[in-house]
Formats: structure tokens, sequence, C-alpha cells
């Protein structure tokens, strides 16, 4: 299942490259010149305080907005018109801060919607249940199965999301993700609103993904005391600007982070 | 039975396993539901896989009587590897695969543990945890590589590398497994299981091949099982149940085994399955109906009145038609005929009963009412009784002879006699060889004449059926010297959906007492339907509505109770609902989840006291073990019920209210 061979974790080159990035609404400045890099199999934070642009940021890897000024390189190309279908077919998944499953399909079926643009069977095909894709749909089926297994979901499979608790929800979310086998997997506030045993849980399969597949993940995160425990590298924003990037020990004696969360009297 | 044909020639079980091989190669042994398909291996496959463990496990340095220590949930390797210690005349020792790892310790310790063969990561690592305190265990074997790629530790053993080094073995050594077989006797210890440990530590015990068969034979006899029987496995390998309807009478009658995707699954693998011969405790039976009434209570209002019509003629006739009784009336007949049409067939269906020739329950007392539920929609649900020293094989209840509060006569092949104390004996050959190095334990639960003391209290009623009432030393008396059982009282409130544990006290007392813990499923949906908030066990618990709701439940029990004059002193006269779940984790229950009665009155002493009181709450702060092994504390004021108890009349042995001492409202408020 794993695209890298199986020698545990090892951070390489930059996969990511964010360089000098800027985006305004209007006269609403979210973003001003960020620069920061994603490395291959590592799990980058970046936390900041409301508003402070995280998630304008990931929307700019993930290509929902376009910046006004500043390059995205990934894999070493920059990359020019950008958006959400052509960043999916290049290996980025994401999941939302808000869950955007759909609520009257089955776990299931949620899951095998990530598979959809690796399917190559036409829709008349799909519709008469065919040929080509029944052929596909069974690999489909048995990738999804893996996922299912490994996020140990087994027991809900067939039932409708929109009956799921918030936590079972998250994790479905986060299979929709990993069943198009992301290079790059984006995930806005993953544990937003769970209790501490999901939190737990929800770590432990982060972890999980980006040791078994070699994922490389860049987080959103509140809570702290999660941020700290399981991202290699963290960049804060604050205001749209870079005000701290480095190892998890750097940024928690940053004096600038610790100012832009108590607050000063500027 | 022919000795030279059929698979009853064979003697002991690794030798069953070749004979099926040869006999059924191509019949399915065994399935497991993986990555949501359902996997089969024939019996020829399993023996393969067998013998690859076995030769792997010997090259590993297993030697014939050694113990093998097996943890995790019900997996055909796990099953394998059972097979595979004994074909090297070693002894398997499943253990709880729930059980946190200190409470693993004693039993690897006990059993002289050198390779344990376990599940996956979650074992690893708490086998890992207390590894500096087993210096005997050297090699630990694992089924699921997930997680595993970063443990380095030179005595972790891949399982597909163990049977790959043992297919390397049996290239260059060709015989030398048959030879291994060929070397066991029927008299050799065939496995090894630990009791529950509800009185002191637990001790090791051992079946031999003979005993096992002789269980495994009468049962499949007696029910006339054979190789086109499905069961569905999944309680925990540790038990002796598992043990004999999962292992031993697959082996003997050559049926296939089902192993679930997840515990959290069984209820769906068994819809697919549809088992036809089905086991479970009476606490599984319970929460399903209690899933059922849950649901019944959320459907349309016509579903509801259909459902309620038919359940009552049911309870009228079902259980008598499929005992085959003429007694029933034509229109009765009928009226089921319609019923089992609209309810009881697809109820069955979706509870995957469809199929279900025979269904056995035990390990405790089952609800009257509950037993008489799944009878009357068709479900051929019987009892049996024994325990882990008899192969779980005593008495069992003959199809259409079945009595919902006794276990029928003694299984073929089994002497059962009451001793004076009224302690049920029992002799036969399905009957443990001994404890583990614990010849004095051995030497105590024998009588003079070689019968076993079961330790529970019973009398045979006027049909020669069984009937037991209590465990011996459980029974005491009130101070006015009437008969105390608790365990049939806290059966009786355990009835109610919304009571999933009671602990009833009262020995040397003048009245009975109970905990009570509530159901937090069916209670929490009660809550909910009435618009209750509450954010967790504790604060529900604590509820003054289902106060009302758990004293009304005590109150019809007292009103059984009272109807019989036996019983009418152990009426309960004030309860309280505990503030948190009883669990193993803390002691407070079995693994097997039996009340610690001994254990529950010491730790919440104070509770007990505040029962036997007149206050009306009582503050606690009890130490509880989370999951990951830690600590914490939860605190709360304990609220005090009182519950209504009918008076007997001395003269005219008619009950008559007598209404609660104080009243309740008093006691919600405080």
């Amino acid at each position: 299942m794993s695209t890298l061979p199986p020698t545990g974790r090892q951070i390489g080159d930059v996969l990511l490259g964010v360089e000098d990035i800027s985006l305004s609404f209007g006269g609403v400045r979210a973003l001003s010149g960020v620069t920061f890099d994603v490395r291959q199999g590592e799990i980058r934070a970046i936390i900041g305080p409301n508003g402070a642009g995280k998630s304008s940021m990931l929307n700019v890897i993930n290509g929902v907005y376009s910046p006004q000024q500043g390059t995205i390189r990934f894999r070493g190309e920059a990359r020019r018109g950008m958006n959400p279908q052509r960043a999916a077919a290049q290996g980025v998944a994401r999941t939302f801060q808000n869950i955007a499953l759909f609520k009257g399909m089955t776990v299931l079926d949620n899951i095998m919607t990530g598979r959809n643009l690796k399917m190559r069977a036409t829709l008349l095909e799909q519709a008469i249940y065919l040929g080509r894709n029944q052929r596909e749909e069974l690999q489909h089926r048995a990738k999804v199965e893996e996922i299912i297994d490994f996020l140990q979901i087994e027991h809900i499979r067939k039932t409708p999301v929109g009956r799921l608790p918030y936590g079972l929800q998250k994790r479905v979310e986060l299979a929709r993700a990993l069943a198009s086998e992301p290079i790059l997997l984006l995930l806005d506030e993953p544990m937003a609103g769970m209790n501490v045993e999901e939190k737990q849980d929800m770590c432990r399969f982060i972890l999980d993904v980006n040791e078994e597949f070699g994922t490389t993940i860049v987080l959103i995160e509140h809570d702290m005391g999660v941020v700290m425990d399981i991202s290699d590298r963290i960049v804060v924003l604050d205001y749209g600007r870079k005000i701290a990037d480095g190892f998890p020990d750097e940024v928690r004696s940053n004096q600038a982070v610790i100012d832009a969360y108590l607050g000063v009297a500027h | 039975m022919s000795k030279a044909s059929s698979p009853g020639a064979a003697d002991t079980f690794p030798r069953l396993l070749l004979e099926h091989a040869r006999t059924r190669p191509e019949k399915t042994s065994i399935r497991e539901k993986d990555l949501g398909i359902w996997q089969s291996w024939t019996w020829a496959q399993v023996a393969d896989e067998v013998r690859a463990l076995a030769l792997g496990l010997s090259a590993l340095g297993f030697q014939r009587g050694e113990n093998l220590a097996i943890i995790g949930d019900n997996r055909p390797q796990l099953y394998w590897a059972m097979a595979a210690a004994q074909c090297l005349g070693g002894v398997p020792v499943p253990l709880y695969q729930d059980a946190v790892a200190n409470e693993m310790i004693y039993i690897l310790e006990d059993a002289d543990i050198r390779i344990a063969v376990v599940e996956d990561q979650e074992q690893v690592d708490k086998l890992l945890e207390i590894k500096d305190r087993l210096p005997k265990l050297r090699a630990i074997i694992y089924e699921d590589p997930r997680g595993m790629r970063n443990y380095a530790q030179p005595y972790l053993h891949l399982y597909a590398q163990v049977q790959e080094r043992g297919r390397g073995v049996h290239r260059e050594q060709p015989d030398l497994f048959d030879r291994e077989v060929a070397q066991g006797a029927d008299s050799d210890v065939s496995i090894m299981l630990y009791t529950s440990g509800t009185t002191g530590k637990p001790k090791g015990v051992c079946q031999t091949h003979a005993a096992l068969m002789a269980a495994a034979r009468g049962a499949c006899q007696f029910d006339r099982l054979d190789a086109s029987d499905e069961v569905l496995s999944y309680l925990p390998m540790a038990w002796v149940g598992d043990n004999l309807f999962s292992y031993a009478q697959a082996l003997v009658a050559g049926f296939t085994i089902n192993c679930p995707e997840s515990g959290d699954t069984v209820m769906t693998d068994m819809r697919e399955i549809g088992p036809t011969y089905y086991f479970a405790p009476p606490r599984v039976f319970e929460n399903i109906l209690t899933q059922v009434t849950i649901r019944m209570e959320d459907a349309a209002s016509i579903k509801r009145a259909l459902f309620r019509y038919f359940l009552g003629v049911a309870r009228r006739c079902g259980a008598q038609i499929l005992d085959g009784k003429h007694s029933v009336a034509f229109l009765d007949r009928l009226r089921y005929a319609v019923g089992n049409f609209l309810i009881y067939a697809p109820l069955r269906n979706v509870l995957g009963m469809s199929r279900v020739r025979v269904a056995y329950t035990a390990g405790a007392a089952i609800g009257p009412d509950l037993f008489r539920f799944y009878r009357s929609i068709g479900v051929n649900l019987k009892q049996f009784y024994g325990s882990t020293e008899t192969c779980a094989y005593v008495c069992m209840q003959p199809n259409a002879q079945i009595k919902l509060d006794s276990v029928g006569p003694p299984a073929p092949g089994v002497e059962v006699k009451i001793a004076g104390t009224g302690e049920v004996l029992v002799k036969s050959a399905a009957m443990l060889s001994g404890y583990y190095k614990r010849p004095d334990a051995t030497a105590e639960v024998f009588d003079e004449h070689g019968y076993f003391r079961t330790g529970d209290a019973g009398y045979f009623d006027q049909d020669g059926h069984l009937k037991i009432i209590d465990r011996a030393k459980d029974v005491g008396k009130l101070t006015n010297g009437a008969v105390f059982a608790p365990n049939f009282i806290e059966n009786k409130l355990k009835f109610f959906p919304y009571v999933k544990e009671a602990v009833a006290f009262g020995h040397e007392h003048d009245r009975v007492c109970a905990f009570i813990n509530i159901d937090l499923g069916a209670v929490g949906n009660w809550a909910e339907r009435r618009g209750l908030a509450y954010s967790g066990y504790t604060d529900l618990a604590a509820n003054p509505e289902v106060y009302a709701l758990i004293q009304d439940c005590v109150s019809k029990v007292n009103a059984e109770l009272a109807a019989d004059p036996m019983l009418a002193d152990s009426q309960v006269h004030r309860f309280l609902v505990l503030h948190k779940e009883l669990d193993p984790d803390d002691d407070e229950l079995t693994r097997t989840r039996k009340v610690r009665r001994g254990f529950i009155a010491d730790k919440y002493a104070a509770l007990v006291a505040a029962l036997y009181s007149d206050v009306s709450s009582c503050y606690v702060e009890t130490e509880v073990k989370f999951e990951d092994g830690r600590k914490g504390k939860i605190s709360a004021n304990v609220r005090i019920g009182n519950a209504s108890t009918l008076a007997i009349d001395q003269q005219t042995g008619i009950p008559g209210s007598r209404g609660p001492e104080v009243p309740s409202r008093k006691s919600a408020t405080a």
C-alpha cells in the first residue's frame, strides 16, 4: 500500500515551497509575503490566533484561492492557474474545518468518492456497471477496504454518515482524503470539537498515516499540546504574516509567538 | 461408532485435524472477514498452515510439554497456534485479550511462558511493557505487522516469517511433523485455561485431550452436530466455552467456524454468516433484546402495535409450538403463523438467527422473560451447566424438555449428585486432570469419592432436572434466618433493560439493599426521549428522574419476590445508583463480567453503611483506571433511593403494601 520503501520515517527534500505569498480580498490582506517550505515525509503544522490566515494559506496550497503575488512550488515545479481539481490530480488531498461529507451516503460510498479521480470508466460504463467499470470498481473497493481497516471503521461501513457522531465523521473525512492516495495531505483542524479520547485516536491515526504511507502532512490545529507533540516543524502566522518558523521547542520559546497568543500593547 | 474410518478414531486434536484434512480436504474449515470479504481456508489448507507454524515454533526452540501463550481476538491464525502447540506436544494457554498488562503478568509467570503468539501491536506493546518482569519470556510472535515497522527487538517475530521458517524445516525433514504428532497421547494435557479468579489468584486448569474430547463428542452427539454446521467464534479464546464450541467441537464434528471482522461488527457478521449453532452468555442475549426494544420504541406506531400484539401471541404459544406440543389451539397456531411471517422470521433474520438449530446460553442465570422471548420467536435457545474444570459439560437441556429455571438433566456420561450441604458434585470423563502446579488446590476440589465440588448450590426437581440457585458460598442468611440468594435478586433486577449490573447485600443484615449500575445505552436513550440533558454516566446516574425510573424497577422486583413465601424477606428496601460503571479494569467484575461482591462491598464500604443507615446521600471518591493504564478519580454525591416493599400478612399470607419508609421525593431533592 505504501508509496515509499518501508524504512520508517525519513524527512526528504522540499516537497512544497511557498514563496512570498500575498493574498487580499478587496482591502483585507489575508496573507502578506509568507514564505515557508514543507519537506517530503514531515508533519508540518500551521498555527496562529484566529484570523491569522491559516485556512487562507491552506486554500492557496489547495488551489481554491489564487494569490496576487508569490509562487507555489510543488515537487520542484512552479504552479500556475491552479484549481482544487488540478491540485487533487497532482496528489494534494484535504479535509475541512467543517465536515464536508455527503450526509445521506454511507461511509463506504463517501470514501469511494475519494477514488473518483482515479476512475477511468466512462459515465455510460459506470451507469450499466459493465466491463472496465466492474473491474475498476473491485480494485477501488479493495483499496477503500484497506483504508477502512487502517482507520478501524469497519463497524460503520454501511452506516449513512449523517447518523454518525462527530468524531467518527472526522475520521471518515480523513479516510476519504486518504482514498486518493495523496502525496500531500492538508488537514484543517482535524481535532476541533473532539473530546480527549477522540483526539488521542486522531493523533494516532495522523502519525500512522505519516509513518505507514509516508504521506506528507500539513495541518492546522488549535490544540497546542497536540501540535507540539506530533509536528516536526511549525509555522506561526499572525495578521497574515509569518512571525516564526521552526522546531516545536524553538516556537514554544519564541517571544513573538508568545506575544501573538497572549497579546501585547501595540 | 466404527473406530477405523470415522474421525472418531483419532484420539488427539492434531490427529483429528489431519484426519479432516485427509477425509474432507476441500471443505471449508475456517473463515475470517478481512478487508470486507469473507476469506476461507479448507481443512487441507489449515493443516498446512498449522504444520508450518508448528515446525517454525520448534525451530524457535518450543519443546514438548511447554506452554504457549496466545493473546488476541478470535483469529484463524491464533486457533492454528493452539493446534500447532498441541502438534508439538505443548499446551496452549489462551489469555483474555482485553486484560491490561499487569493482569497478564501473573498468568504468564505462573504458566512458565517462554513463547507467546499474539495478534497485533496492541498486545505486543502490553508484553513489552512487562517484559522486564518476565525473565522466562524470550520470543513474541505477532500476526498483524501493522505499526510494527519500527520495532527492532530481536525477540519479536512475524507470524508469517515463523511459518516460512517452518516450511523450510518441512522441506528438509518431511517426516518431522508426523513424528511429532505421532508422539502425542490422549492423556497429554491439551489446553490450560485459567479460572477467572473470582476467588483469589487465577489457577491454570489442565484439560487432557481425552477429557475435552469426551465433552465435545458428548455434546455433538447430544445435539446431532455435524460437518454442515456453522459457528460464529466471537467469545474470548481464554474462555472454556469458546474452546469447546470453536475448537474442540469443530474438530470433532468437522464444522466451520467463522471469525468476525472485529468486536464491533459481530452483529453484522452474524447476519451474513447465519450460524446454525450459536452460543452466547446471557448478557449478549440481553444486549440484543435491549437493542431490539430500543429500536422498536423508535419505530412507527403501527409497527410498534404489530410488534406488541404478535409478541403477546408468541409469549402465549410460541414456546409450545417450538417444542412440538399438541395442546396449542388452532386459532393460536394461525395467529403464530401470521406473526412468524410478519414479525418473528424477519426479526430472526435481522438478528442473524434464521438458521440457528441449537442456541445455548450459560455462564450466568438467564432471566426467565429473556429466555422465553427467544424461544417464543422460534429460536431454540437452551441452557447448559458446566465450568472450566468440567469442560463446560455437566448438564444440558434436551430439545423439547426446556424449563426456564433449570439447566436440564445430567449430560450423557456425567454423574451428578447433591451433597448434604446443597453443593452440586460431578463425576465424568470430561474433568480436569489438575490445577497447574497446584496439587493442593486439586486435592481440595475433589471429595473422598472422586467427585468434583462445583461450589454451586442446587437441587434436582421432580423431573430430574438440575436447578442452580447460587454459588454455595454466596448463599447467605438474613438476621431473621431467611435464605438470601444475592445472585437470584441481582438477576431479577438485571432483567430490566435499564439495569446493567446489580449487587445485592443482605447476608447478616436485617434487610436487603442493592447497588445498581444503569445501562448507559438504554437509560441514555430514555433520557434523550424525555429531553433530559446529561454529560456522562456519573451525571445521568445522579439524576432524580433516573432514580424514580430505577425505583419503579426495584418495586416490581419486590412485588415478584413477595409472591414467593421463601423469598419475601429478600425484598430490596433501599438502593443506590453507583456513580461509576463497574469495570473489570478496576477489579470490580471478573473478565467474564461477574460481579465480585466481596471486593465491591469492601471498596464501597461507606456506601453500604449508608444504605443500612437512614441517610439520604453519601459523598464518595473513587479511583478509576483508564484504558491506557493511567489513573484518575471520580467523586460524586451518591443518592440513596427507597423502594416500596410489600409486607406479608402472617395470618392470611396476602401481601399488603407497606409503602416506602421515607418519601422518595425527599431523597431525590437531597
